[in-house]
This record gives C-alpha cells, sequence and structure tokens, in this order.
C-alpha cells in the first residue's frame, strides 16, 4: 500500500503534452511489438490474481460450480455492511473537512498571506514522512484518553483521515490554483465591489472545481482502502472488517467479492478522474 | 486559522508524542536516552534487517519492471485509452491495495485454494509477501516514473540519430544518464513505500511479525496494559528517521530531474 | 591551430554536393503533406522554404533528414540515392527548432557528441569542438550547461554541434523562431555568413518571410504540400508568380481592374502585368504599398486617386499610410520623413509606379 507518493496522482490527471511526431516505419513497428508485448505481459500478471478472485467469489459450495451466494452475501453478512455502511460515512465527512477547512485556507493563503505558503507546504507534505503506521503510536494515547472519558464512534476516525489525505489533497488543490491566475480574478472582483468571503466562495472556488474534485476523488478512495489506523485504534471499517472475517473463516467467499467490489468501484472513480483531467488540459 | 489548530493537534502532537516518548524515561521523568538502544538489540535489528531486505528486494525488481512498463505506457498515444486504463489501474493497485491484493492472491496462488496453483512457498518470506509487494510496487513505478519519461524531448533522440548515433548510443550516452536521477530517486520512493506497508503483510499473516511496522503493531496492542510503552515509540522513531533520510535523497533527485526534464 | 578559414577549405572538399528532391509525397491518413515535390539544391547553395504552417516545408526538412520516410519519391544527395537510407548513416548535420542540446553535457561535450559517436579520440574531439565554437563565437561557454546559456547561444551551439561533424547538407528547422526578435536578426546573419564560409549546401525551413527574404540564394515559398514559387528573394518578391505569394510575401493591395490587351487599367491608371497572356476582362489586381506614393492634395480634386488619410502606421524608418478612397481603402508604404507632413484627415493624391502587377481571378464586389 503506497502512502507517499501524491504526485503519481498527477500522472493521471495532466494530460501529457508531449507532441508526437511520426517516426521511421521500422522503428515503428519495433516500438509496436515491443509494446504489445509489454502489455500482454503485464496485463496477465495484474489482471491474473484478480480473475482469481473473482473466479473464488462466484465459486459455489461445490468445486467448480457456480454461485452468487457470496456476492449477496456482502449485504446479508454480519457486521460487513455496517462496515461499508461507516467506510462511506467517514469519505463523506473526511471530503467534508478538506472543502470545509482546507480549500479556503489554502486559497486565502494564496490570496493574502502568501509568506506562509511554504511553511504550509511543509506541513501538508508531512505526512509522507510519516508513515500510517507511526502516525497511530502517536495518535493511540490521544484516542486512548479521549475514550477513558467519552465512547468514541468509528465516524471519529475522519480527523486522522483528513491528515493522511493531506498530501494528496493538497496537490490537487495547489495544481488548481497554479492553473488560474487568483491574483487578476481577485483584484477584479474586488475592484468590482466584492468582500472577500465573495472572492472566495464565488470566483476563485468555481474555477478551481475540476481540482477540488480531484481532491475529493483521491481522498475518498484513501479513506476506501484505509486499514492500519482502523486496526490499530480498533476500530472497525471496510478493511479491518474484512480482515476479521479473514481470521476467522480463512476462505469466505464474501471476502473475495467485497475485495473485487471494492477494487472495482475504486478504479470506476479514478478512471472518472481521468476524465475530468482531460477536459481541464484542454481549457 | 482553525486549518492550524487542526493540523496542529491531529499531525504535531502525535508526531511529537512519538519522538517524545521514544527518548523519555519509562519511569516517567527526566530524559534518557536508554530507551533508544534498544534499537540496536538484536531483535529489533533483525525486525529492520527484514523490513529492509524485503524492501530492498521489492523496490529494485519493482522499479526495473515498473520502467519497462512506464516506457510503454509512455510511447503510446498521450489521449489513447490504454494509456488511461493503465494509468487508472496503475493507481487503484498502487494506492488500495493492502488487505484486498493479499485476498487476491491467496485466491490465485494460495497453498490449499489457489485457482491457478498450489504455491507451497506462498507463505515464505520474503517470497510470498515479495511477489505480493511486487505487484502494487509495479503501478507506482509506473505513476512517478512516467512524468520523466514524457518530459524526455523528441529532438534529443532525432539530434543524436542525425549525429549518426544508433538507438543503442543513444541510450548508453543519452537516455541513460537524463533518466538516471529520476530512475534512482523513484526506487527510493519504492523503498519507503515498502518499509512503512502495513496492511498487506499484516493481512497476509497475521501470526508472525517479520517487519517493523508489525512489530509496532504488537507492541501497541500490547500495550493495552502498557506493558513496554516504549518500544513502539522508539521503533516508530526508528521508521521515520530512515524514511525522512530516504525522502530527502528522492527530493535532492527530484530536483536534478526537474531542471532536465521539465 | 587550424583557423575557421582551412577548416572551411577541408570542409568544402567534402561539402557543396548537389541535392535533389523529386516526386516526394507523403500522407498522414487523410492528409496529404506533400503532394510530389521536386527541387534541386547547387552546391554550396541555400535554400529557404518559406510558408504557412502545415504547408509541408518542415515534412520535406525531415524527410531529408531521415526523420520519416517517404511514401513516394526519391532523395538524391552528391549523385547517390539515399531515400532508403536511415537517417543515422546519412551524412547530415541538423539544427532543431528548440530543445535540442542535451542538458546534462556541458557545451563543448554537446559539440563533441557527434565526433565521440564516431569514435574520435578525446584529445581531437576537444580540439574540434573548440574550433567550431570559435567559429560561432562561443568558445568561452565551453564549460557551460545548456540551461545557463541563452536562447540564442543555444542555437548557435547546436549550429556548432551540427557542423562539427562536417556533414555534407545543414538541415536548419525554424532555427530563429523561438528567439527574442533582435537576437533572431543578429542570428541569422551569423548564420549566413558561416554557411557561407563554410560552403556548405543547406535547407532552410521559416515561416518568416523577412528572415527567409535575406539570407537565402534561393526561396521556395509553399502551400498546401506544394512548391508555388522558386527562386532569387528579389523575384519573390517583385514577381510572385501566384496570388498566395504575392499575399504571403510582403503586403498587398487589392485593387479593381480591367485588363486590356498588355497592361491593366486600375482607378485610371494603365499597369504592366506580369502575366502577358491574361485574358481580358475584370480581375483583382496586388499592388504593393511600396508602388504607392502620396501628395497633398490641396485642389480639393475628386478623381479615382484621390482620398482621405485614415491612418499613419509609424514603423521606424518607413511608414504605412492608409487612404480612404470612398470605395475602398489603400495601403502606401513611404519614408517617415515623407509621411511628416500628413495627418488624419488630410486630403492626398495617389500615384501608382508603373511596375508589373499580378492579377488574379474576377474583383470581389467591396474590397477592403
Amino acid at each position: 500500500m503506497a502512502a507517499v507518493a501524491p504526485q503519481a496522482f498527477e500522472a493521471l490527471t495532466q494530460p501529457a503534452t508531449v507532441p508526437r511526431r511520426s517516426m521511421r516505419a521500422g522503428r515503428r513497428r519495433r516500438l509496436n511489438i515491443f509494446r504489445y508485448l509489454v502489455f500482454t505481459l503485464f496485463g496477465l500478471f495484474f489482471l491474473l490474481p484478480l480473475a482469481a478472485m473473482v473466479r473464488f467469489s462466484l465459486e459455489g459450495t461445490k468445486a467448480g460450480s457456480w454461485s452468487v451466494a457470496a456476492w449477496t452475501q456482502i449485504v446479508s453478512y454480519p457486521n460487513l455492511l455496517g462496515a461499508i455502511e461507516i467506510t462511506l460515512e467517514l469519505a463523506v465527512l473526511t471530503c467534508a473537512v478538506i472543502g470545509v477547512l482546507v480549500v479556503p485556507t489554502l486559497i486565502w493563503i494564496r490570496l493574502r498571506v502568501r509568506w506562509i505558503s511554504r511553511a504550509v507546504e511543509f506541513l501538508c507534505l508531512l505526512p509522507l514522512t510519516i508513515p500510517a503506521i507511526v502516525l497511530v503510536v502517536g495518535l493511540a494515547p490521544i484516542y486512548n484518553r479521549i475514550r477513558a472519558h467519552i465512547s468514541l464512534s468509528a465516524l471519529q476516525l475522519f480527523w486522522a483521515y483528513a491528515i493522511l489525505a493531506l498530501p494528496y489533497a493538497y496537490r490537487a488543490l495547489i495544481a488548481g490554483l497554479d492553473a488560474i491566475d487568483t491574483k487578476t480574478l481577485s483584484e477584479a472582483a474586488r475592484s468590482l465591489g466584492a468582500g472577500w468571503f465573495t472572492v472566495i466562495w464565488r470566483v476563485v472556488v468555481p474555477n478551481m472545481w475540476p481540482a477540488i474534485l480531484n481532491a475529493m476523488i483521491l481522498t475518498s478512495a484513501l479513506v476506501l482502502g484505509e486499514f492500519t489506523v482502523a486496526l490499530l485504534l480498533l476500530y472497525t471499517n471496510l478493511q479491518t472488517s474484512l480482515y476479521y472475517i479473514s481470521r476467522e473463516t480463512a476462505n469466505a467467499g464474501v471476502l473475495f467479492s467485497t475485495s473485487a467490489a471494492a477494487l472495482l468501484f475504486a478504479f470506476v472513480l479514478l478512471m472518472i478522474l481521468s476524465l475530468a483531467g482531460r477536459r481541464r488540459g484542454h481549457r | 486559522m482553525p486549518f492550524f489548530a487542526y493540523v496542529g493537534l491531529f499531525l504535531l502532537l502525535p508526531t511529537g508524542i512519538v519522538l517524545w516518548g521514544a527518548i523519555r524515561d519509562p519511569a516517567g521523568h527526566g530524559f534518557k536516552l536508554s530507551s533508544l538502544k534498544l534499537l540496536g538489540g538484536s531483535t529489533v535489528r533483525g525486525f529492520f534487517i527484514s523490513s529492509v531486505e524485503l524492501a530492498a528486494i521489492t523496490s529494485i525488481v519493482g522499479a526495473l519492471l515498473g520502467a519497462v512498463l512506464a516506457y510503454a505506457v509512455a510511447s503510446g498515444n498521450p489521449q489513447g485509452t490504454i494509456r488511461r486504463v493503465y494509468l487508472s489501474g496503475s493507481g487503484v493497485l498502487a494506492q488500495f491495495g493492502g488487505v484486498t491484493l493479499a485476498f487476491a492472491f491467496l485466491a490465485a496462488i494460495g497453498p490449499t485454494s489457489g485457482y491457478l496453483m498450489h504455491a507451497g512457498w506462498f507463505y515464505d518470506f520474503p517470497q510470498g509477501i515479495g511477489l505480493i509487494y511486487i505487484y502494487f510496487q509495479i503501478p507506482l513505478m509506473v505513476l512517478v516514473f512516467l512524468p520523466a519519461i514524457d518530459g524526455m524531448k523528441i529532438q534529443w533522440r532525432e539530434a543524436t540519430e542525425n549525429l549518426g548515433g544508433s538507438t543503442l548510443q543513444f541510450w548508453r550516452y543519452v537516455g541513460g544518464p537524463l533518466l538516471a536521477p529520476a530512475f534512482l530517486g523513484c526506487t527510493l520512493l519504492l523503498f519507503a513505500n515498502a518499509l512503512s506497508a502495513y496492511a498487506t503483510i499484516q493481512a497476509w499473516d497475521n501470526q508472525i511479525a517479520y517487519v517493523v511496522p508489525q512489530q509496532i503493531s504488537t507492541a501497541i496492542t500490547s500495550e493495552v496494559g502498557l506493558a513496554s510503552p516504549n518500544e513502539a515509540q522508539v521503533l516508530a522513531l526508528g521508521m521515520v528517521v530512515m524514511v525522512a533520510i530516504i525522502m530527502t535523497g528522492y527530493a535532492l533527485l527530484q530536483r536534478r530531474t526537474a531542471r532536465w526534464l521539465r | 591551430m587550424t583557423s575557421p578559414v582551412t577548416e572551411a577549405h577541408s570542409a568544402q572538399s567534402r561539402a557543396g554536393v548537389e541535392v535533389r528532391l523529386q516526386g516526394l509525397r507523403r500522407q498522414y491518413g487523410q492528409v496529404v503533406a506533400l503532394d510530389g515535390l521536386d527541387l534541386t539544391i547547387g552546391p554550396g547553395e541555400l535554400v529557404a522554404l518559406l510558408g504557412p504552417s502545415g504547408c509541408g516545408k518542415t515534412t520535406t526538412l525531415r524527410l531529408l533528414a531521415g526523420l520519416e520516410d517517404a511514401d513516394n519519391g526519391t532523395i538524391t544527395v552528391g549523385g547517390k540515392d539515399i531515400t532508403h537510407q536511415s537517417a543515422s548513416k546519412r551524412d547530415m548535420g541538423m539544427v532543431f527548432q528548440a530543445y535540442s542540446l542535451f542538458p546534462h553535457m556541458t557545451v563543448r561535450e554537446n559539440v563533441a557528441f557527434g565526433l565521440r559517436l564516431r569514435r574520435i579520440s578525446r584529445a581531437e574531439r576537444d580540439r574540434r569542438a573548440l574550433e567550431m565554437l570559435e567559429l560561432v563565437g562561443l568558445s568561452t561557454q565551453a564549460g557551460r550547461y545548456a540551461h545557463q546559456i541563452s536562447g540564442g547561444q543555444q542555437q548557435r551551439v547546436a549550429l556548432a554541434r551540427a557542423l562539427a561533424i562536417q556533414p555534407q547538407v545543414l538541415l536548419l528547422d525554424e532555427p530563429l523562431s523561438a528567439l527574442d526578435a533582435k537576437v533572431r536578426a543578429q542570428l541569422r546573419d551569423q548564420i549566413r555568413r558561416i554557411q557561407l564560409e563554410v560552403g556548405i549546401t543547406t535547407l532552410f525551413v521559416t515561416h518568416d518571410q523577412e528572415e527567409a527574404l535575406a539570407i537565402a540564394d534561393r526561396v521556395g515559398v509553399m502551400q498546401d504540400g506544394r512548391i508555388e514559387q522558386l527562386g532569387p528573394p528579389t523575384a519573390i518578391y517583385s514577381r510572385p508568380a501566384t496570388a498566395f505569394v504575392a499575399e504571403f510575401v510582403g503586403l498587398t493591395n487589392r485593387l479593381v481592374g480591367t485588363v486590356s490587351g498588355s497592361s491593366v487599367t486600375v482607378r485610371g491608371r494603365d499597369l504592366p502585368l506580369v502575366d502577358l497572356s491574361t485574358p481580358p476582362g475584370p480581375v483583382t489586381a496586388l499592388v504593393r504599398p511600396e508602388a504607392v506614393t502620396l501628395a497633398s492634395d490641396s485642389s480639393g480634386g475628386s478623381g479615382p486617386l484621390t482620398g482621405t488619410v485614415i491612418a499613419i502606421t509609424f514603423l521606424g524608418a518607413t511608414s504605412r499610410v492608409t487612404v480612404d478612397l470612398g470605395d475602398t481603402t489603400i495601403l502606401a508604404q513611404l519614408a517617415t520623413s515623407d509621411a511628416t507632413a500628413l495627418s488624419a484627415g488630410s486630403r492626398v493624391t495617389l500615384t501608382i509606379r508603373p511596375d508589373p502587377v499580378l492579377v488574379s481571378g474576377a474583383p470581389a464586389v467591396t474590397e477592403e
């Protein structure tokens, strides 16, 4: 699981600006052979385990038979549905934090207090150097101390999740801010009489909504896949519940069906991201 | 502003706790660095060595294979579907692996239930888990290395050809040297990634702790009774230091790459 | 230490080859980039290919360089057919528009690179590289990297690099397009000087007509994959063969006129025709602004060649005056000293110098 590469997602959203000049026929042919070979080999390597998982999830009680029991079980298996629900809610909450807290702050800094940008950048990228596992070590005492007095539902995880998502969201949002000329826009708006609040919400935000969408999708994806913090703080989310199930019944079909579903969902999210990115590139 | 309060509370404070706890005397008062000696202890060293071993193997193999795949993707149509599919796929696999990936491999090559084969070595360290790690290291490499390949200007290739160079000479004198810093940097990134990974290996085999993150989790969960409060923190400190060094190296290499390939 | 002049002599024994392109055709999917192009470049000659984007000039250059394959046609250099030879075997030096210097090598290493590929010894390589750098005037920058020198200097290094391998042909792909105006002018003269000194057959591609006219022995104006006119700069300018050439190179006035016999009558004036076989009838005459002269009109006359000044554009040594003739507008170009007496609103009388004039087709209704 990767905890360290927000710039990786830029590769997804920034359309490549390399102009394609044609080459000599011979070389093109050789290159294409190479490419198709590579894609086939790697494609197989990546798809086989996933295919196996899907096949497994469609396995009936007798080896070789088919059944969708594993898939329907997703709904009926104890605690699983609840865990999924919690994870989705967490995703929403975390996105909300990003939207309400991070977005305005970044815009404000860009507009008014540029000199803090460096420090903020450092802060936002700090979670990269601090792996989730380490963060948990520090978070555990805090959570424990609070829990001694009041019980905290799993939803309280969103505080930590927003921190984890910070580097990715930061990268996406900054890219969006860089793409628009905030200075000119805000000056124009102000000269027309807008207050700062209006400038942020009515002028800047609408212009960077692809970047905000980016950040949201990345954050959601992160929350869906998060395991470490939830586990060690003894909470139940999608991934941890899968984990617990696997500890009890190692080959429960529902493990595979849910995993496959989660992966598929994430893949769709990212495809949406890359398509939205393409539109942005043409602007 | 509320932002800073939030970040301060949830990021800096835990970090501070980790660092502070690592050097604090378990008895409670004053500062003692003796806990750091734990880092030197043979069991702890063992964990670090296996962590590094696993990370090194998977990052080098992942980097090499990933670079090849990245080149294949980069040399195609920039707006094409293949590129889009491979990039999105890479994004998924690189990030949301963990638990789900471990299951996928279990289904594929698990010793009892695998479809493709029954790999007796599935639960061996480092081969079994290494394979799963490579599975998400490659996509990560593709994602972080691709921009560097994109940054290679076509003119360099054409100029080399024009001056009389063959493909081999191009890679030897121009392409290779130019991509080397990026390649090294990305390998470092993969290394840090493997070091920090927890979910995957835990889902793979949670009976035995092989690597540092697992040991940290053991230390924490057994810590509910505050048995050895410092062990987790010390280990965490060790990890942070390692990752910090690696990330600094990465940042320096990135600067060189950015100058040449942007 | 051999001087650049000696270098030029030894280069001359290698350079000075004839380049012959015949029937070149290149198609990308549905788009025909080159449609049967024929061009011969004489030994030591500099031919400039001029035209708008997409006219096929760069394609021609790349085909000659071997970076792309032609669908049809042949390429002959020095009598040898190289149509199917790979780019790295062709003995040509190419200067790209931008970004072609290797960023991880110093200037000297860049220039020496071609020699390194030919396994020339280190000492000899460095010597030749420094010689080339002296030729372009950059020997002091030998130890620097690409990002440390200016755009103009980078292109000079690229030129040195291309010449270091003593190629038979020099190819320049819009080398000045990415540079500032002032640098462009200086550099283009320098390129021409070096080219003459070395005596190498050269193909120069550009979309800037000033460049092409200034440095070429012959200019080929291209459009849609064909050469519309090939000839010395003066001919291209004063005797454009087609309307496209007339309008692309320099400014043109389009005036309504009538052809009869060997001249065309434009607004009461008879002007000789370039193409004497033009059939009689109404046409659009293309008249250069420099052929139009003005004089203040205090007589209050209103002939077909009197009008009111609308605007005066100051261009330095010359000025361009826009005159409203009532039913159309005309541009005149004069020395600024002659234009100082005029201002917007002045009444003027025009004279058209009787240079041969190109006509095209039937006139449009109201000409701009």
